[in-house]
C-alpha cells in the first residue's frame, strides 16, 4: 500500500526524522491560509499523487509570495500530472502539500529495501540526492553505497556515522544525519514498510538535515497490525476495477491489451498472459482467482474483466488441483448467463474432474471455445479476436 | 532415493485443527505412504486429544520426542506463521515447510536471521510443498496429477508448477519442490538444484521461475559451472508491467530489476534450454534427455 508524501513525513516525524514545517491542502484558500500560517517568504506547492517525478510533470512550484502560492495551488489542483510512474493519462491531482521552502546547501539520497540475497532490511545512500537513484546506479554505481542492517543490532550508531561520511555530510551534521537514519530504519521496521525512499534529504545552509520528500510503501500482509496506516489509504489513487476486485479477494491488475484472462495462481496467471503475447495479441488483465474460487467469485471475474470497454475476448485458463474442474465449469456457465457474455470465450481446463468440467460446458449450449493446452487456448482466443483488433 | 522427502519421513502439523490444515493433512495421509508418515499434529490449545487418530501435542518439542518427527509443515494463519517456525526451528526440526501464504516480510526478517547457524531446512512459505511421487506428498499439490519418475521440478509458483507436472504425465518426476513466491524465504532454486545435481533417482530438472528478485541467476550460473544433468526453463512473467505486484509478494520487477527476458537471457547464456512458451516445459525436457 501507498501513501501520500504528506502522510510519509508524518510517519516518518514520529520516528524523529526532520522535514521542513507542512500542512496538506484540498483547495487553493486552504493552500493560501497554510502558507500564511506557516509564514516565511518561501513556500513549495507540491501535487500529492502516489507517483514520482511530480517536479518534471509541473507539480511542484516555488511559490515567493501569498499571490503565487495561490495561483501555483490553482494550477495544480485539478490538473492532470503525468509523470514517468503515472503512465501517460496521468492523474489527477485531488491534495496538496504546502512547505516552508528550504535553504538546500546539499542534495543527498536515501533510500531503505528488504533486500531479498542477503533477507536483510538494506539502507541504499549516496551522495547524489534529487534525481532518479536508477539513473545514478546506471551512470555512477560507485556513487551509491549500500548497507544490509542486522535485525538484531539494528543500525548502530557507527554504521549509521559511516553511511554518513561515505555520502559527504559535513562533519558538523553527522549526529543529525545519523538520527535521520536510525529513525527512517525504525520507521521502516516497526511500520512494516516495503519500500521507503528520502529524496532527497537536504542540509541547509545552517547545518539542519531535513527530508524534502518521502515516499512510503508498506507490506500488504502486514497492514493488519497498523490500523493507523490503513487508514491513510486514498482510493482516489488506486485503480477503481483493483478496488472492486480486491472486495472479492480476487488479485487483478489491469493491463493495456483487450484479451481478458481468468486463471487459478499467480504463476499461471503470468504465464497465460505471456503465451496470449506469444501468439500476437496482448492480455487485458492479470487475474488470479486464487484456491478457492467459487461460481460467485467467478462470476465477480467476469464482471470486472468485461467492465473493461477493450475487452474482446475472454480466456479461462485453470488447473484444477484440489479445486475441481467442474466447480469452475459451474462458475463459467453461471457467470456467462448472467453478465450475457457477447465476446468469445475460450475455456482451458486441466486436472481434477477434467472431463466432467469439459462435459458441463459442452452441454451447457453456451458458445463456449474448448482448448486442449495453454498454447491451444491462446491460438484460440487470438484468433477469434482477430489480431487485427 | 529422491531429495528432502522418502516413503520413510515422518511428518507433524502444525495447525492440524484448522480448516486448511485438516483439509490437507486428509489428503496427504491418503495419499501413497501417508498414513504411517503423518504421525502428529500440534495445537497448544487441544494437547492430548487427537485429529483422526493423529495424535496432537502442545508443542513441537513434545510432538517431535513422543513421535520421531523429523518434518513439519505448517499451515497457521499468517500473523502466527513465523513463530511457528522459530517453534520448529529452536525444536530442532531437519525440515520445516510453510504453506502459509501471507506471512508479513518483517516477520521471516527477524525468522530467517534467528535460524542462522542451526541445522533447519526451510521451505516457503507461500509454497505448495514438496512431493515425492508415489511415495509421500506434504503440502497442497493434487497427489493424482504425478508419477514416480526421474525429473526435478523447482518452482515459485503452485499452479504453474503443475502445469509443468501435467506435462511430465508420462515420464514421472523424483521430487517436486515449491519453494513459494515470497521475497523472503527458506530454499531458493539454486538449494534445490544442488540437491537435484546429487541425487541419483533425479536425470533432469525443470526450473520454473518468475519475476522478481535474481535468484534464478544466481542458480543458472551455479548450473553453469556445476551442474552435470540437463536443465530446462521457463520465467513467467514476460508481459508484467514494472512496479506491479503480480500477486506474489515477490513477483514484482522494481528499478528496472528481475525482469523475465533478464532472467531468461542469463540462462541461456549458462547453457539452460529455455522456451518462452509455457506449454512447451515438457516437450523441451524430453528433447534434452534423448
Amino acid at each position: 500500500m501507498n501513501v501520500h508524501e504528506y502522510q510519509g513525513k508524518e510517519i516518518l516525524r514520529r520516528f524523529g526524522v526532520a522535514t521542513p514545517r507542512g500542512i496538506p491542502c484540498f483547495s487553493v484558500s486552504e493552500a493560501e491560509e497554510a502558507a500564511r500560517s506557516l509564514g516565511g517568504n518561501v513556500w513549495v506547492v507540491k501535487a500529492q499523487i502516489h507517483a514520482g517525478g511530480r517536479g518534471k510533470g509541473g507539480g511542484v512550484k516555488v511559490a515567493r509570495s501569498l499571490e503565487e502560492v495561490r495561483e501555483f495551488a490553482q494550477a495544480i489542483l485539478g490538473m492532470t500530472l503525468v509523470t514517468h510512474q503515472t503512465g501517460p493519462s496521468g492523474r489527477v491531482v485531488k491534495r496538496l502539500l504546502v512547505e516552508r521552502g528550504a535553504d538546500i546547501r546539499m542534495e543527498l539520497y536515501l533510500g531503505m529495501v528488504v533486500d531479498r540475497a542477503t533477507q536483510r532490511v538494506t539502507l541504499i545512500a549516496s551522495c547524489e540526492g534529487g534525481m532518479e537513484i536508477e539513473e545514478v546506479a546506471a551512470r555512477s554505481p560507485e556513487r551509491i553505497h549500500k548497507v544490509a542492517v542486522d535485525p538484531v543490532e539494528g543500525l548502530t550508531d557507527p554504521l549509521a556515522e559511516a553511511v554518513a561520511r561515505m555520502i559527504g555530510v559535513p562533519d558538523g551534521s553527522v549526529a543529525q544525519a545519523r538520527g535521520c537514519m536510525q529513525g527512517l530504519y525504525r520507521a521502516f521496521v516497526e511500520c512494516d514498510a516495503s519500500l521507503a525512499e528520502i529524496n532527497p534529504l537536504v542540509i541547509t545552509g545552517d547545518g539542519q538535515v531535513l527530508a524534502l520528500d518521502a515516499k512510503l510503501n508498506f507490506d500488504a500482509n502486514a497492514l493488519f497490525r497498523h490500523p493507523e496506516i490503513q487508514a491513510m489509504r486514498d482510493l482516489d489513487e488506486e485503480d477503481p476495477a483493483e478496488i472492486e476486485a480486491s472486495r472479492f479477494d480476487l488479485s487483478y491488475i489491469s493491463l493495456g491489451g483487450n484479451i481478458g484472462c481468468l486463471v487459478n495462481g499467480a504463476g499461471l496467471a503470468m504465464a497465460t498472459m505471456d503465451v496470449i503475447k506469444l501468439y500476437g495479441a496482448e492480455p487485458a488483465n492479470f487475474l488470479d482467482v486464487g484456491g478457492g474460487a467459487t461460481p460467485q467469485k467467478v462470476t465477480a471475474a467476469f464482471k470486472l474483466m468485461l467492465g473493461n470497454p477493450r475487452v474482446k475476448g475472454i480466456l479461462v485458463n485453470i488447473f484444477g488441483g484440489i479445486m475441481r474442474c467442474d466447480t469452475i465449469a459451474e462458475g463459467v456457465i453461471a457467470a456467462v448467463r448472467e453478465v450475457d457474455l457477447n465476446v468469445p470465450l475460450v475455456v482451458r481446463m486441466k486436472g481434477t474432474n477434467e472431463d466432467l468440467g469439459k462435459q458441463m460446458l459442452e452441454t451447457s449450449g453456451l458458445p463456449i471455445i474448448a482448448a486442449n493446452d495453454m498454447a491451444d487456448a491462446a491460438q484460440k482466443i487470438v484468433a477469434a479476436v482477430g489480431v487485427a483488433a | 532415493m529422491s531429495i528432502l522427502i522418502s516413503k520413510d519421513t515422518r511428518v507433524m502439523t502444525q495447525g492440524i485443527t484448522g480448516k486448511t490444515g485438516a483439509f490437507h493433512t486428509r489428503l496427504c495421509r491418503e495419499y501413497a505412504n501417508g498414513s504411517s508418515c503423518f504421525v502428529a499434529g500440534v495445537n497448544p490449545n487441544k494437547a492430548g486429544e487427537n485429529f483422526e487418530g493423529i495424535p496432537i501435542f502442545g508443542t513441537v518439542e513434545e510432538a517431535r520426542s513422543q513421535t520421531g518427527a523429523t518434518v513439519s509443515v505448517i499451515y497457521v494463519p499468517p500473523p502466527f506463521a513465523a513463530a511457528a517456525i522459530d517453534e520448529a526451528v529452536d525444536a530442532g526440526i531437519e525440515l520445516v515447510i510453510c504453506i502459509t501464504e501471507g506471512v508479513p516480510v518483517r516477520d521471516m526478517v527477524a525468522t530467517r536471521r534467528r535460524m542462522e547457524g542451526k541445522r533447519t531446512i526451510l521451505i516457503g512459505p507461500n509454497c505448495p510443498g514438496v512431493i515425492t511421487p508415489d511415495e509421500i506428498k506434504v503440502g497442497i499439490m493434487p497427489g493424482h496429477i504425478h508419477k514416480k519418475g526421474r525429473v526435478g521440478v523447482v518452482s515459485r509458483s503452485g499452479t504453474l508448477t503443475y502445469e509443468a507436472v501435467g506435462q511430465l504425465s508420462d515420464i514421472g518426476q523424483s521430487t517436486c519442490v515449491g519453494i513459494g513466491g515470497d521475497p523472503v524465504n527458506g530454499l531458493k532454486h539454486i538449494d534445490v538444484m544442488r540437491m537435484f545435481n546429487e541425487d541419483p533417482d533425479t536425470d533432469a530438472v525443470i526450473m520454473v521461475g518468475e519475476i522478481g528478485g535474481d535468484d534464478e541467476e544466481t542458480c543458472a550460473r551455479w548450473i553453469k559451472d556445476n551442474m552435470r544433468k540437463p536443465v530446462v526453463g521457463f520465467i513467467a512473467g514476460v508481459t508484467a508491467p514494472p512496479g506491479k505486484r503480480m500477486g506474489h509478494a515477490g513477483a514484482i520487477i522494481s528499478g528496472g530489476k528481475g525482469t523475465a527476458q533478464e532472467k531468461l537471457a542469463v540462462m541461456e547464456e549458462c547453457g539452460i534450454k529455455v522456451t518462452r512458451n509455457p506449454a512447451e516445459m515438457g516437450r523441451l525436457l524430453r528433447s534434452v534427455l534423448q
